[in-house]
């Protein structure tokens, strides 16, 4: 598969995934104002998806459109990352998963805005203001939960402690990153892991929490489509409808 | 402290409106939550370009009792309308 396709697919797959997640727990969140907030950011990253998934069906080529790409894949062929794919939890572990996403997925998509490829850098431009508000919505959540109560900062560590290990991914290169990197699309890892910790330990600092080692162990294979066992579910859940009756329309 | 989350009232301005709106209400602990909520829940369909928000605690309201002395004298006096000035023809879109 062409690198770019590849990369295309990951943004997209990480955004797709996440989103439905968030989706989950529309009419469940704990307020009626962060069930709707949430179904916000569920909604954005979907259009955001559709603008990669586009993207990446015509590099490709091929007879497969957004749709085809969402709903006939199964889970080897996804490329997130394994911590979108993550259950949602307690909300701190929904909290703290949307927090480390949202923010390698600001300064990626602030860095993607200056991308070599024209199309790249334009979805990016139309994402960040969205994006830009994702990150200050959950971080001020972290800093409210943290610290807040007993019981709160109690669930907001242990949900840092749980996750921390599926954070680091997104900085870990393979060639289609790599490939992308030398393309002048994607930052560097370097840059970018060093931006993510930076805000990360304000953040918890703010909030205070303690911060994992930033050279522990990380989770890897999501990007190359080896995956937690909960992404089956998640798409056996999303793509039931396409599945059983192939081809049905809105 | 109150488990529940204080009311608060949400007031928008529209793209071409002048003035802020009463659109509804919402929960949250605190101001900065508040605006955050406000923008979440009523600004999903392009509704507004500022919002405010205030308690609804510190709203201090005409008691509906008191309408009849409030409000009725001032509906027989049709002379405080500046409807009785002849107007110049030239003078357009008053």
């Amino acid at each position: 598969m062409d690198n770019k396709v590849n990369y295309l697919l990951r943004l997209g797959d990480n955004a797709m995934v996440l989103s439905q997640r968030l989706a989950e727990l529309c009419g469940k969140g704990p307020a009626l104002e962060e069930d709707m907030a949430l179904s916000n950011v569920s909604l954005d990253l979907l259009g955001q998806t559709r603008m990669w998934y586009s993207y990446a069906a015509e590099l490709e080529g091929k007879d497969r459109d957004e749709d085809k790409i969402a709903f006939l894949r199964d889970a080897h062929d996804y490329k997130n990352v394994i911590l979108v794919e993550q259950p949602n939890g307690n909300y701190g572990m929904t909290l703290m998963r949307q927090f480390f996403f949202d923010t390698w997925h600001y300064f990626l998509i602030g860095a993607l805005t200056k991308a070599s490829d024209t199309r790249i850098a334009e979805i990016a431009e139309k994402s960040l203001k969205e994006v830009t508000y994702h990150l200050r919505r959950s971080g001020d959540l972290v800093v409210r939960l943290g610290d807040g109560t007993d019981l709160s900062r109690q669930l907001m560590q242990s949900a840092a402690d749980e996750l921390w290990m599926y954070s680091g991914e997104v900085f870990i290169y393979d060639e289609v990153d790599e490939a992308m990197a030398a393309a002048g699309i994607a930052p560097p890892a370097a840059t970018l892991r060093e931006q993510w910790l930076a805000h990360v330990s304000d953040i918890f600092g703010e909030a205070t929490l303690t911060m994992p080692p930033a050279d522990a162990w990380m989770q890897r294979g999501g990007k190359q489509g080896r995956h937690s066992e909960h992404l089956g579910y998640l798409l056996a859940e999303m793509q039931f409808l396409q599945r059983a009756y192939p081809g049905s329309e809105w | 402290m109150s488990k529940e989350w204080p009311l608060w009232e949400v007031f928008i301005r529209s793209q071409h409106g002048l003035a802020h709106k009463h659109v509804g209400s919402l929960h949250a602990p605190d101001a900065a939550m508040a605006i955050n909520n406000a923008r979440d829940v009523y600004t999903r369909r392009n509704e507004g370009v500022s919002i405010w928000v205030v308690r609804a605690a510190d709203i201090v309201s005409s008691a509906p009792s008191d309408k009849g002395p409030l409000f009725e004298p001032s509906n027989s006096k049709v002379y405080r309308h500046p409807t009785f000035f002849p107007m110049p023809e030239e003078v357009k879109n008053l």
